[in-house]
């Protein structure tokens, strides 16, 4: 036993002896941006020159949906008539043409042998700010085509507002209510791909590389076994963690523990193993005989939340990630007729989003500040369930019956925004990946 | 004071049973009930019974040891159901429990599979451990009336299997539920009068 708790201190999941702050250290800003000027709070305004060559229609399009999507840029569009087809510096300069449109930044794509020469004007000070030419992967409308632009808008953005896009990501999910099987798609909701051959998926979960998931199964005999898929070869392996249920794995930070929900007559709680090598398997929580599933790592691996129904009915709990320390999160009063399910920790550590129900009511899904736990209703209309963050730690993907049958939409914590990603019934259990591209 | 309650469960059943009325409908009636109905059919007294007549004795009673073994079955496989959210034994869960300890108590060399299920309300991985523990909830049942534990294997299915799929009370209570199958071994001993105690 003191084997096997050391070897796990050895290994992947170190424990502090105290709990930080859950909030990684935000990262200083990795590139120059290009000191445009407007006021906080508002969005700035970018045009897409029109892009020359066989795909540029393709490529300024992607470039303005990526940002728009983004909703930290407003897309300005504006297309011939006279008005100029680039911008020019100097005495009869005209970049007071495309001020008066509201653009703070012009960005001018020049199809190159390899890629794209990209320079971003800064139209205040009447002058290019910055250049750079990016390489384009595969053959133009490929899947590894578009996610290369998806990185190039992700770095512009980063250029104009500080802030990484999240646009070279994708999002597993479940596609098809019973004996689903899984899928990923583009953030933009280009190229729904199937990965593996299994069917019953449930709960997919990301490699923090981006390089794997894992996800549960459940077959004839029940539920489920768990099965790591890696996406560069489409198979996938099953973990081994003996019999009985086995359900909703997510990696650790590191990426080199899972921890996953076990059941057997004395209950349902969390538990820890390898991810990629037959290590042993660690008890996390303790629950008696109640149900303890759907855990969410802290970003930096110290904390986990998770769902109990140790109180009688759902609520999130926080504990730290050898299950010490448990501790309610969501506020419970006696009485209380409420079910909070599903947390997802946000990746700057800052809110757990989660899903709630009343009596009689739809799910909504809602987010719990880690600082004051304060709580904000995201959604309101329809049934809304399962939500996963993005990288940036604003957009999130759930499903929810809004607009009929379940489909995935992604929502802009800031504004209420939202869009609908897929357009087949039928699907569920996302999960937004990491960035898969820079 | 388990075997107190079966043995007073027991003649509550038979009570009621031999009074021919007030009895719940069941899909499949319980052995112990059709017992009392061949006892007063007595053997009709001799001229003796010749070849046909002793085919005919012996087909009735293969007929009536297939139609006890079929309703040992029905018990032993009826679906139970619970309420919003709980894993609870109800008093009609309780009932058709206690109907299925006998069965196993004479069939050692069955086992079982008990499945649990939920309805489409509540989050659908949360679902995955509420069935378990209802699935959980049944085999303490009758493990706490002597059934070797060994001889149940509990699953989950949470809300994937409905038995049916409209979203309102009376198919979400359908769905609440544990289904028991038999995995190994076939329903050979049936309950006869004598073994009412």
């Amino acid at each position: 036993m003191l084997r096997l708790a050391s070897a796990l201190l050895a290994g992947a999941m170190i424990i502090a002896p105290h709990a930080r702050a859950y909030a990684q250290a935000t990262p200083p800003p990795e590139a120059v941006v290009i000191g445009l000027t407007y006021d906080p709070g508002t969005k700035p305004g970018v045009l897409v020159l029109r892009v020359p060559g066989a795909n540029g229609d393709s490529i300024r399009s992607i470039l303005q949906n990526d940002f728009d999507n983004g909703d930290r840029i407003n897309v300005i569009a504006k297309d011939g008539g006279g008005f100029p087809d680039s911008p020019t510096a100097g005495r009869n300069g005209n970049y007071q043409l495309y001020a008066q449109l509201g653009a703070h930044a012009i960005v001018q794509v020049t199809p190159t042998a390899t890629g794209l020469h990209i320079a971003v004007h800064n139209v205040a000070q009447a002058k290019v700010a910055r250049v750079r030419d990016f390489p384009l992967d595969g053959a133009p409308d490929s899947r590894e085509w578009r996610m290369s632009l998806h990185a190039i808008s992700d770095e512009l953005e980063l250029w104009i507002t500080g802030v990484r896009g999240i646009a070279a990501t994708r999002i597993a999910f479940v596609q098809g209510a019973r004996n689903g099987r899984l899928y990923v798609i583009d953030s933009d909701g280009a190229f729904p791909t199937p990965v593996g051959n299994e069917s019953g998926v449930m709960s997919p979960s990301w490699h923090p590389k981006g390089t794997h998931i894992a996800f549960s199964v459940i077959g004839s005999r029940g539920c489920c076994q768990i099965y790591v898929a890696d996406l560069a070869s489409s198979t996938s392996r099953q973990l081994a963690v003996g019999t009985g249920l086995n359900s909703t794995p997510v990696f650790a930070p590191d990426g080199a523990v899972i921890v996953y929900t076990h059941g057997e007559e004395s209950g349902t709680d969390l538990f820890a193993t390898t991810a990629f090598d037959r290590g042993p398997t660690r008890r996390i929580t303790v629950g008696r005989g109640t149900d303890n599933t759907t855990p969410t790592f802290s970003p930096d691996g110290r904390k986990l939340a998770f769902t109990s129904g140790r109180l009688g009915r759902p609520e999130i709990y926080i504990s730290d990630a050898d299950g010490t320390n448990p501790e309610l999160l969501t506020s419970y009063n006696f009485g209380d007729q409420n079910y909070r399910a599903n947390p997802d920790w946000s990746p700057d550590g800052r809110l757990i989003a989660f899903q709630s129900i009343l009596p009689g009511a739809q799910f909504q899904l809602n987010t719990i500040s880690l600082r004051d736990r304060s709580v904000k209703a995201l959604t309101s209309d329809g049934s809304n369930e399962d939500a996963s963050w993005a990288p940036d730690s604003r957009h999130l993907i759930f499903s929810s019956t809004r607009t009929g049958t379940k489909q995935l939409f992604v929502i802009d914590s800031e504004s209420g925004r939202w869009r609908q990603l897929t357009r087949n019934g039928g699907v569920r259990l996302p999960a937004w990946s990491p960035p898969l591209k820079r | 004071m388990h075997r107190v309650t079966r043995a007073l469960a027991l003649s509550v059943v038979a009570t009621v049973a031999l009074a021919g009325c007030r009895r719940k409908p069941e899909p499949a009636p319980a052995p112990v009930q059709t017992t009392p109905v061949s006892n007063p059919a007595p053997t009709p007294p001799p001229p003796a019974c010749d070849a046909a007549c002793e085919e005919a004795k012996r087909r009735a009673a293969d007929e009536e040891r297939r139609r006890l073994a079929e309703a040992a079955r029905g018990s032993l496989t009826a679906t139970i159901y619970f309420d919003y959210d709980r894993s609870d034994i109800t008093d009609d869960a309780r009932t058709k429990l206690d109907a299925k300890v006998p069965v196993l108590t004479q069939n050692t060399g069955i086992r079982i599979r008990i499945a649990g299920h939920t309805d489409s309300r509540g989050s659908d991985e949360y679902n995955l451990a509420l069935g378990q523990r209802r699935a959980a909830a049944a085999k303490r049942y009758l493990t706490d009336r002597g059934i070797d534990a060994g001889r149940i294997e509990i699953v989950s299915f949470g809300e994937e299997r409905p038995a049916c799929t409209s979203e309102d009370e009376s198919c979400w209570s359908r769905n609440r539920r544990d289904e028991f199958e038999i995995t190994v071994g076939e329903i050979t001993a049936v309950q006869t009068s004598s073994s009412v105690r």
